[in-house]
């Protein structure tokens, strides 16, 4: 899938990014911190950005590209409006966390690590988010819902549809 | 620099302190395999083909990051290392394409050198290979996923010329390849057609792409020259096949020569009996050129005749 | 810039308002109540903060919000039972608290004081008595250093860190003590690094200390990575200030002036506890230039990983905050001479710095006191999968792990039995019943074919698949390999491939012997510890479970009843005849008349598990 990246209407976040980036340059290896603010304000690393980033940073395009695709907080592509990480860490994996997942992938028609065409939902495989005693737990955007059972599932993404 | 003496597959040897076992085992005619090691650059350690045992040491160590020391007991063909290795080339193997009966690099292949060395053979599996990807799009260099080993010399060698360092590791683990800038083709980005990344890759991954389907090793003739283009005078090699000098290619750059199309164009000028057309990349595009302009010397006959008309 | 004297005010000061909790003179003579709310992980996530809102709003209603103080504290440990509430001076712990329960609380409770039965938490109610907080069989044989303030003081707040004795070492260390005494101290104490291998944290700072350099380093591992566990997390949130404290320290002792602290972006309540804690160190002077008005200075910036396992090794850690991709390095030097940016580091857990003011304050000899003598000191876990008491504690080093999973953890819940115990995540194993009696330490997990790691705890039960639970973990390695070496990242995922193929009942006999020799390969062969661990819980679950994988392969049947490929689906006689399973099958493989039980043809059964999911009175069944 290819997002076209909208100058005019990201202004005021490049804007934004740009100062970010004068405040830290000088830190000792600031490129990630820049990736995390790019990431935040876009949503994911649009290579105009990327572009962007190399310039003002002085680092090659290439070791961005691959520190951007080595850590899998980034995204080069778009994330949904609601970001559905669902918890594979341990305690949720033995308590069924994996039918949790294999119902959400259904439910929204797309896989881990896409995003649906309408841009609303992506979906993440999250390792523990620390709240075991909830196992299985998903988190959108920040809430968490715990004690899952597939069943549950419809009736929570209808929530944010 | 103090030397020190060890003790390597029953041999005693004195080398310079410094030395790693590796380069102290060449002193004596022992070569421990190795992909990912070149004395030109940075040791990483990534494809653990050169683990040796030391007595004394629990774990096998990294021949090519490892410092010798006086008294030291090294073997380099135990019976655990050898066993080692061979899993290890296997994996490789089981994860690259059968194809060294036409492959460029045949002949000169470290992967194909090992795997005859140590016996391993391909073999059939139905489980995950690396994407076959072949980047045709620079007239100077083939870059062919599928048989990369991600030994990272390309990468290295890119990154020791500071105004290059187009090739960096992309993604991660078992998805991890080489790319050219963010995951540009060759040709849309920044590379400089210098084939220093070539004249380092230990299998076909990278090959001369001037060289495609003309010789291999075994064929013809090979010459070593210097480039004149320019002082740094960098290592070529002219390949000849039945009297006639047929290609040009880059030697590995050592000392801090640079490598550049330029000097490789110069080259195959002077020494080739039918050079071929050369390209020229302008707006991420690669054009076919006259020699003038490959060589950048657009201008230069007139400014030397014009230098000559007025001192007259 | 702060002095001892003005620490020590601030700590009188803020003594006197915490009496309640500290439950002094077991709470005679003292006026009020305190309500300390649970603000840890688990409970945060069910709307921890939400409750200390209704709490405060209930309480201001009735008018004694000058009597009754509300306030969040770090993890209280039991999670399972979560959101939990205590009230001080009395020492009562509620579980399970809603929004709705807390007029119930406010009304009787605190206005009448009589205590709500139906809503305490149920280990504290025994023989009709009602037990306090520390007395209840959860608690009694827990021992904490690391979590010696969590569930105690407000995570926000330095006064009451300091009221509970925080920065009195650092005080000591910076105007009492040569840092040749402080690395003596340590060394002495034998404390080892919390993070999994073990390495004693003494010999880490004395060989940076002895390196000559212009310039050294102090890294916290907060990377906390492995799935399952939350120890650090808890810490970070719930005591931050003993880590910033614990870096101090260390810097002191090596001679550096910059700490980083790496703490994973995944945890951000972490990171905002964390960068409130900084901002109120250097505030007071305790942090920057000049501390305690000696020549020391410190200071501590934050750096955020993103989303990669592997950066939870100490060289790759050091690539990641240099701003590359975390690839471990080769080992050519030390990274106490040469570590991040090339300068002496070094780099220690979070958990493990949580131990240092508590060694400094309270003396070697104390430390020594508990645990074994191999391994001193406590060692905190996150409980978790088949376990009655989900949760995180502190245990003295050397309880077994019976006492760990039975008294503690309260045992298997649904009448199911123990199988295994999975330590140290994806470089640990599974530890079966017979080995239930081994004392935890870092020697005795080893010699299991597991380790000690940085403390995630997984029981599993007579349901879950030893083989795909191997599955579940080479999977974790093979998305989390960098890719740098050959052995871990070719060999991973050649692994996995069979587990997957074994799980899906297409195993061969060959394949047992292939998962061997692979797991010999990586183990020897591979960079870093991620690899060389990587086969881990491959070879202990063959070791201890092997008619497990035998079964698969030989008789395609998962004795668990677990790998959803090797079973099949069935009708059971509750089956009502509503016809909806056939309705709904995507094969058309099941038949029947209305009002009649249903037949599945499960040769032409695809496994999808629709039928069951369909069924309104849960007659199709796995088997």
């Amino acid at each position: 899938m290819e997002f076209e990246f909208d100058w005019e209407a990201n202004e005021e976040k490049v804007k934004e990014l740009k100062i970010f980036m004068e405040e830290n340059k000088r830190k000792k290896g600031a490129l990630i911190a820049v990736l995390h603010e790019a990431q935040d304000l876009f949503g994911y690393l649009p290579i105009e950005i990327q572009k962007m980033i190399s310039e003002e940073l002085k680092v090659p395009l290439s070791e961005i590209y691959g520190v951007a695709t080595f850590y899998s907080h980034f995204s080069l592509i778009p994330k949904g409006e609601y970001k559905i990480g669902v918890c594979l860490g341990t305690a949720c994996y033995v308590k069924g966390a994996q039918e949790i997942l294999d119902k959400v992938e259904k439910t929204l028609g797309i896989t881990v690590g896409q995003t649906t065409p309408d841009r609303k939902f992506s979906i993440s495989a999250t390792r523990c988010l620390g709240a075991c005693g909830l196992a299985p737990v998903l988190m959108i955007n920040g809430d968490v819902y715990g004690r899952l059972k597939p069943g549950d599932v419809e009736e929570i993404l209808n929530k944010y549809r | 620099m103090a030397n020190v003496t060890f003790t390597i597959d029953g041999q005693k040897v004195t080398v310079p302190s410094d030395y790693n076992i590796i380069e102290a085992a060449k002193t004596v005619g022992i070569d421990i395999p190795a992909l990912c090691y070149d004395p030109n650059l940075e040791v990483v350690g990534a494809c653990r083909l050169c683990l040796v045992e030391i007595e004394g040491s629990r774990k096998l160590q990294t021949s090519c990051s490892t410092k010798v020391k006086e008294g030291m007991v090294v073997h380099t063909e135990s019976e655990k290392v050898v066993k080692l290795r061979k899993e290890i080339l296997q994996l490789l193997l089981d994860n690259h394409p059968n194809d060294c009966l036409t492959c460029q690099k045949a002949g000169e292949c470290l992967l194909q050198r090992y795997a005859y060395r140590y016996d391993i053979k391909f073999r059939e599996h139905d489980g995950a290979r690396r994407p076959n990807l072949v980047d045709t799009s620079s007239p100077y260099i083939l870059k062919d996923d599928s048989k990369c080993i991600l030994c990272g010399k390309c990468v290295r060698t890119c990154n020791q010329v500071l105004d290059r360092k187009v090739l960096s590791f992309g993604g991660r683990g078992f998805d991890t390849r080489i790319v050219a800038d963010a995951n540009f083709s060759l040709e849309e980005s920044t590379c400089v057609s210098c084939n220093r990344c070539v004249t380092v890759c230990p299998v076909g991954a990278l090959v001369d792409k001037r060289l495609l389907g003309k010789t291999r090793v075994w064929d013809g003739e090979i010459k070593g020259v210097k480039c004149k283009a320019c002082d740094y005078g960098c290592n070529f090699e002219v390949l000849s096949k039945k009297g006639k000098n047929i290609a040009v290619r880059a030697k590995a750059p050592s000392e801090g020569r640079p490598l550049c199309l330029k000097g490789r164009l110069t080259t195959e000028l002077m020494y080739l009996d039918e050079p071929e057309t050369p390209y020229k990349k302008e707006d991420g595009k690669f054009q076919e050129a006259t020699w003038k302009e490959a060589l950048g010397l657009e201008g230069v006959f007139e400014k030397i005749l014009s230098d000559e008309n007025d001192k007259k | 810039m702060i002095t001892i004297q003005e620490l020590n005010e601030i700590k009188q000061k803020t003594l006197e308002n915490m009496k309640l909790r500290l439950q002094e003179d077991s709470g005679k003579g003292l006026h009020g109540k305190h309500v300390l709310i649970c603000g840890g992980p688990g409970c945060h996530s069910s709307n921890a903060e939400g409750i200390k809102k209704a709490f405060k709003e209930k309480i201001k209603e009735k008018g004694l919000d000058k009597e009754i103080k509300v306030s969040l504290a770090g993890c209280f440990g039991l999670c399972e039972t979560g959101p939990n509430v205590e009230i001080y001076p009395d020492g009562i712990f509620y579980a399970h608290i809603k929004i709705e329960d807390i007029d119930e609380i406010v009304e009787n409770h605190l206005c009448k004081g009589k205590i709500v039965e139906r809503l305490l938490y149920e280990g504290s109610l025994k023989d009709g008595k009602i037990k306090q907080v520390s007395e209840v069989d959860f608690y009694n044989k827990q021992k904490k250093i690391a979590l010696r303030n969590c569930g105690i003081i407000d995570y926000e707040s330095i006064d009451e860190y300091i009221a509970l004795d925080g920065y009195q070492a650092l005080a000591k260390v910076v105007m009492e003590m040569t840092q040749q005494e402080v690395i003596d101290i340590v060394k002495a104490s034998n404390l080892r690094g919390r993070g999994g291998a073990g390495f004693p944290t003494g010999r880490k700072w004395e060989t940076a200390y002895e390196y000559k350099a212009n310039k050294k380093y102090v890294i916290c591992n907060a990377d906390e990575g492995d799935p399952g566990a939350f120890m650090d997390r808890s810490i970070l949130e719930g005591d931050p200030h003993s880590v910033l404290e614990a870096m101090a320290i260390a810097g002191y002792a090596i001679g550096s002036d910059q700490g980083y602290i790496y703490v994973r972006a995944e945890y951000p309540i972490a990171v905002r506890r964390l960068q409130i804690a900084i901002a109120q160190a250097k505030e007071k002077g305790l942090l920057g230039k000049n501390i305690f008005g000696t020549d020391f200075s410190f200071d501590i910036e934050l750096r955020l990983g993103a989303g990669a396992f592997v950066c939870g090794e100490g060289t790759a850690l050091m690539e990641s905050i240099e701003g590359r991709r975390g690839m471990p390095r080769t080992k050519i030097y030390r990274t106490a001479h040469r570590g991040l940016w090339q300068k002496p580091t070094i780099i220690n857990n979070v958990e493990t710095f949580a131990n240092v003011p508590a060694i400094i304050q309270n003396g070697v000899e104390w430390f020594k006191n508990i645990g074994t003598e191999d391994s001193p000191g406590t060692k905190v876990f996150a409980l978790g999968g088949k376990i009655k008491n989900t949760g995180l504690i502190e245990v003295p080093m050397g309880v077994t792990l019976r006492e760990i999973i039975f008294d503690i953890g309260g045992g298997i819940p649904n009448g199911k039995k123990f199988k295994a115990v999975q330590t140290g995540g994806p470089s640990g194993g599974c530890i079966p019943e017979e080995h239930l009696d081994t004392p935890v330490d870092f020697g005795s997990l080893g010699r299991l074919g597991s380790i000690m790691g940085s403390g995630g705890m997984i029981v599993l039960d007579e349901d879950d698949c030893m083989v795909d639970i191997a599955r579940f973990f080479l999977d974790f390695t093979v998305e989390e390999s960098c890719g740098k070496c050959v052995p871990c990242r070719e060999g991973t995922k050649r692994m996995l491939e069979i587990l997957e193929r074994i799980t899906k009942g297409e195993g061969t006999p060959e394949d047992i012997d292939r998962l061997e020799s692979l797991a010999e390969t990586i183990t020897n062969g591979s960079l870093c510890g991620l690899g060389q661990t990587a086969a881990n819980p491959v070879t202990s679950t063959l070791k201890y479970f092997r008619d497990e994988y035998e079964a698969h392969v030989y008789e395609k049947r998962c004795p668990a009843g677990s790998c959803q490929s090797l079973l099949e689906f069935f009708i059971t006689e509750d089956c009502i005849g509503c016809t909806k399973c056939a309705r709904n099958c995507p094969v058309s493989c099941i038949s029947g008349k209305v009002k009649e039980r249903h037949v599945i043809d499960t040769e032409k059964c695809i496994k999808c598990g629709t039928c069951m999911e369909v069924c309104p009175t849960g007659a199709v069944i796995k088997k």
